[in-house]
């Protein structure tokens, strides 16, 4: 049993009475004295050629303060992207220039035109709409391959073309791949769309730039989840300010979904704008304007190849992507598509050859970027979804074709460049098939039918890579940061602790669930213990959250500062108890002298430290405060096996997800309840993007899905109650908390199981659909029973 | 939004009053009205609430056995109050939105917008209802008059709207899965005298009748009567969400539910 508060416990998070009874600290609850207000003035066309803009009439307006145009930022630094991919024949990736205001061209809808800074807002939107701009509309390029055809208009047009890069991975194996399929007993091939996604953060971006002309010192107070990563990039490259004259400030966040780790336009707008006025600006995105300007996820569109044998062994697998960049290159774009993507094509299986081709591609759309799971989800969908198939057509039990092919040695190195520590995909799919009653399922498809539903069940494996990342291995993939974390442990003279980790907490829970394991490491309860988050000024650098990183990489870099404080403290106790330093134990807060009764509380232990008057001062400083940062040695690699049964409406083409169960195997847990949350979260983006979600732009380049009267977010009464189980666990073997990270899973795992679903009823009703696109709305499935009758 | 003045009158006399200058704009319970301002798609001098009018609200049961609905009713209310007198009625009512819209939203700014896919107007259109105005009595059949479009002139209040009570009806909506509103929804009423059936989400123009099925239901109200009945897609609305053929499929599926549930 964990005790209570500790490692293992379901410790109700502290952070939830705050965020309920309405006394959280957002950012828009920040309002500095002498505020102004800035509006955007945002492109309505998808591409064109600013041919003038004339604010003079609106200069006038009440209350306006200053408009800038992109003319102001001549000479001011754009946003930067922080991953460099190289090409298949060794050429770096096409990097276009990003301005912070529109210069020469308009490039999406919502692209930044101009920023009339006002009173209120609603004076600097009247003085917005009174800006006269002269755009001569041009040709927009939406899709994908035609953006990439000679003729395309461009998006750039200092670039050669739309293509951002061509990457091959692994190029080496390109021939023997090519060879296997060739030669193989069946190969089983797939076009899909992994389509554009929206991330929908409940609280919208918003941006308060400060500057104090007295010591020179901007603040900026932003929706981040990765302040310290902010700071580094605003600062060094596109506005010149140094570290220490800029505080960035990520209070608390309502949801960030991978959308809020990015650099956008309005922080370095803000910030630069409270400079040139010398008095703070502040903006609240609404969420008309978050549909077009939050950096999109996935946009993938794929044809998979998967060779077998005839026993239905895996020999290799081929996989040609198109993947959008959407506009500009948004902070990490470049790496979701390849390396968080093309490492991952080996999923829970030992394929020998594996190569993936990706080429990422401008259009007049939102930047597209990471999204919870970010290349993981994209991996996993194609690859699930092809086994299915595969399984079908060579008449194999699909859970049987899978267990024909898992890894069972660890570690594993596979053909896409990644070691996976363990794992055990056995358990997690038997456990699954235990919560599923999978030999209960053809009474359930016969009731269905009776009332004249077809039900079908669809099951699948994933695994992904979480704790990013080893920095010198990230370094030579392109990543230009360091991907560690930190964490500072100051222990208070009255033994109370505060850690300032550079993990962000967005609705994750650390504030609870690191207490957890700092009230396991010293053995004090855990309300004497502060977890101090988001703001560049009193956390060490830290790199942020994404990426299920922030206990795999947070976690252990605070265990390792806590170690040198458990360390030192032994030392102090041992001076203390005029004993040997190796004879001294620390068990529940107590230090004591092994084989005595002698013993000291942690409390006296830290009263010594900061009051040193019987102290060792010659051997040992005063003070209990240390801080590590903790490059991992690996990825993470959670996994498991994801079930759902759906019933459809053939008359209709209605899904209704009837059941949902997820086996994981997270490694140790930290707190059941908040890992179960998490999954739960991601289960609803996941299942929401397999039957509902999904932007849609024009061939205009209008976003017509750009409010939720088209853009169908999902609701709880979408949802079944989710069965998940996470006591398959191997923990991890390289962090010293054997955890694994579980944030994204549910998102990663859940789509193929739905449209496995999905299929499995069609099919299993007569109906020859091999695969639907996502979202399986009603009118789709629909159309596609019209379309195998 | 832009700057406006605001009135909210306690009669329909100073509502008809306050609603006669330039550019005024009648405001039910705000559910498309305020969205349009917030967007700045729409910029009246002046918003006459309507809600104010203790006379065009509520649910009564006339001598005639007829429901007639205040004008600034609730779908709250409808759901809840109408619930003994028409189910078929209450239940629509109940479906619309969420609760928040429900509690907000009315009868007559319902109607007076007309939105395709709007569920009222199926209601209305389906029962035979009568608009009633301050000014006249308008029959359901010559008051949608297409997409947004209704014979209210302009500063023209619906007081109330009555409906007679058919001896069977359901109303079957099929949600657009983003707004939920009707992506298609069909109303079936079977009265002594006839069947009348109403579409709405599917059609262009807006909620119609289906005259077709009406005469086959008219000669044998039961599912099976509608089959081999088909509507055209000619005219149905085709958007990301379904096909100009989806919607009328839809409709054929939708009626038949709501005969064998009626």
């Amino acid at each position: 049993m964990p005790k209570d508060g500790g490692i293992g416990a379901s410790t109700k998070r502290r952070e939830d009475i705050r965020f309920l009874t309405g006394t959280g600290n957002y950012t828009d609850d920040i309002n500095i004295r002498g505020q102004a207000y800035v509006h955007f003035l945002r492109s309505d066309v998808a591409h064109g050629r600013i041919k003038g803009i004339d604010t003079a009439e609106a200069e006038k307006m009440p209350g306006v303060v200053r408009i800038f145009t992109g003319a102001d930022f001549e000479g001011v630094g754009g946003i930067p992207c922080g991953w460099q991919v190289t090409d298949r024949h060794g050429a770096p990736m096409q990097e276009p220039a990003h301005p912070v205001l529109a210069q020469g061209k308009v490039r999406h809808v919502g692209d930044p035109i101009a920023a009339v800074v006002a009173e209120s807002r609603e004076q600097a939107r009247d003085a917005a709409e009174a800006i006269e701009v002269d755009i001569e509309d041009l040709p927009a390029v939406i899709d994908m391959k035609a953006a990439l055809e000679d003729d395309a208009p461009k998006v750039h047009d200092d670039l050669s073309s739309n293509l951002c890069f061509d990457w091959g991975f692994v190029e080496e194996n390109r021939e023997a791949v090519d060879k296997a399929i060739k030669e193989a007993h069946h190969v089983t091939t797939l076009e899909l769309i992994n389509q554009r996604m929206v991330a929908n953060p409940m609280e919208p971006r918003v941006v308060v730039g400060d500057y104090k002309r007295a010591n020179d010192e901007s603040t900026l107070y932003t929706t981040s989840q990765n302040p310290h990563v902010i700071r580094l990039l605003m600062g060094a490259f596109v506005l010149g300010i140094p570290e220490h004259k800029l505080r960035v400030v990520a209070p608390d966040v309502g949801g960030g979904f991978g959308s809020k780790i990015f650099h956008y336009a309005e922080e370095a707008f803000c910030t630069f704008a409270a400079r040139k006025l010398a008095r703070p600006v502040k903006w609240t995105c609404t969420r008309s304007e978050a549909f077009m300007t939050d950096a999109h996820g996935r946009d993938h569109v794929t044809k998979i190849e998967l060779a077998l044998d005839k026993d239905g062994k895996f020999l290799a697998i081929r996989t040609d992507t198109h993947a959008n960049m959407g506009a500009y290159l948004s902070t990490f774009a470049p790496s979701v598509p390849t390396w968080l993507h093309g490492t991952l094509m080996a999923g829970n299986y030992t394929t020998p050859l594996i190569y993936v081709n990706v080429k990422a591609v401008f259009t007049n759309t939102v930047p597209v970027d990471a999204y919870r799971g970010a290349g993981r989800p994209e991996a996993t969908f194609q690859l699930e979804r092809v086994i299915d198939k595969a399984a079908r057509e060579m008449e194999i039990d699909p859970v049987e074709l899978r267990r024909k092919n898992f890894v069972r040695e660890f570690p594993y190195a596979t053909p896409v460049a990644v070691e996976y520590d363990t794992g055990d995909y056995d358990a997690t799919l038997d456990r699954l098939l235990e919560m599923i009653d999978r030999d209960g399922f053809a009474a359930r498809r016969a009731e269905a039918a009776k009332r004249g539903k077809l039900r079908g069940l669809g099951i699948n494996c994933y695994i992904e890579a979480c704790g990013i990342a080893p920095s010198n291995l990230v370094g030579q993939l392109g990543a230009r940061a360091g991907l560690y974390e930190s964490a500072t442990v100051r222990v208070n003279a009255t033994g109370s602790i505060s850690v300032f980790t550079g993990s962000h907490s967005h609705g994750q829970g650390h504030e609870t669930s690191f207490a957890q394991v700092m009230s396991e490491m010293i053995g004090i309860p855990a309300e004497q213990i502060d977890i101090v988050h988001g703001d560049t000024a009193n956390s060490p650098m830290g790199m942020g959250t994404y990426g299920s990183r922030s206990i795999a990489v947070g976690g252990s870099a605070m265990v390792r500062a806590t170690e040198k404080i458990i360390g030192k403290a032994r030392k102090i106790a041992a001076h203390l108890m005029e004993a040997a330093e190796g004879d001294i134990e620390f068990k529940d807060g107590q230090f004591t002298v092994a084989g005595t009764d002698k013993a000291v509380a942690w409390g006296d232990v830290c009263l010594a430290a900061y009051v040193p008057h019987n102290y060792p001062l010659e051997e040992l400083e005063p003070g209990l405060e240390e801080t590590a940062f903790y490059d991992p040695a690996n990825f993470t690699y959670p996994a498991g096996a994801y079930a759902a049964e759906v019933e459809v409406d053939p008359e209709t083409g209605k899904v209704t997800v009837c059941g949902f169960a997820a086996a994981d195997d997270f490694g140790n847990v930290i707190n059941p309840m908040i890992v179960e949350g998490q999954v739960h979260g991601g289960l609803a983006q996941g299942i929401g993007q397999a039957l509902l979600e999904g932007c849609v732009y024009d061939e205009s380049g209008q976003l017509i899905s750009g409010s939720y009267m088209d853009y169908a977010m999902p609701r709880a009464d979408d949802f079944p109650a989710f069965r998940v189980d996470h006591s398959c666990a191997t923990p991890c073997t390289h962090n010293p908390l054997g955890v694994k990270g579980c944030g994204e899973a549910g998102a990663i795992g859940s789509p193929p199981a739905i449209v496995n679903a999905v299929v499995d009823a069609l099919q299993g009703g007569g109906i020859d659909v091999t695969h639907i696109d996502m979202p399986l709305s009603p009118g789709r499935v629909w159309q596609a029973i019209q379309g195998a009758n | 939004m832009y700057n406006f003045e605001f009135e909210r009158p306690s009669t329909v006399e100073d509502a008809v009053r306050a609603l006669a200058g330039d550019e005024a704009q009648a405001l039910g319970g705000g559910q498309t009205l305020i969205p349009t301002l917030k967007q700045r798609l729409a910029m009246p001098s002046k918003l006459v609430s309507l809600t104010g009018i203790d006379s065009i609200r509520g649910v009564c049961v006339a001598d005639d056995g007829a429901v007639c609905v205040g004008g600034a009713t609730t779908h709250a209310t409808v759901a809840r109050e109408a619930a003994a007198a028409y189910p078929a009625l209450a239940a629509l009512a109940g479906q619309i939105g969420d609760p928040a819209v429900r509690n907000r939203g009315t009868i007559g700014g319902s109607l007076a917008n007309n939105d395709p896919s709007a569920c009222y107007p199926a209601a209305a259109l389906g029962s035979g209802a009568t608009i009633v105005t301050n000014a006249r009595e308008i029959a359901a059949d010559d008051y949608f008059q297409g997409m947004f479009e209704t014979a209210l002139e302009e500063g023209e209040i619906i007081t109330e709207v009555r409906f007679p009570v058919p001896q069977a009806a359901s109303y079957q909506k099929f949600d657009q899965p983003a707004s939920r509103f009707a992506l298609v929804g069909v109303f079936v009423a079977r009265f002594a005298e006839g069947v009348r059936v109403a579409v709405t989400g599917a059609s262009a123009e807006g909620v119609f009748r289906w005259h077709e099925a009406e005469a086959a239901l008219a000669k044998n109200f039961a599912a099976d009567a509608l089959k081999g009945l088909s509507l055209s897609a000619d005219g149905m609305i085709g958007d990301m969400h379904g096909t100009p053929e989806y919607r009328a499929h839809l409709a054929g599926v939708l009626a038949a539910r709501a005969v064998a549930a009626a």
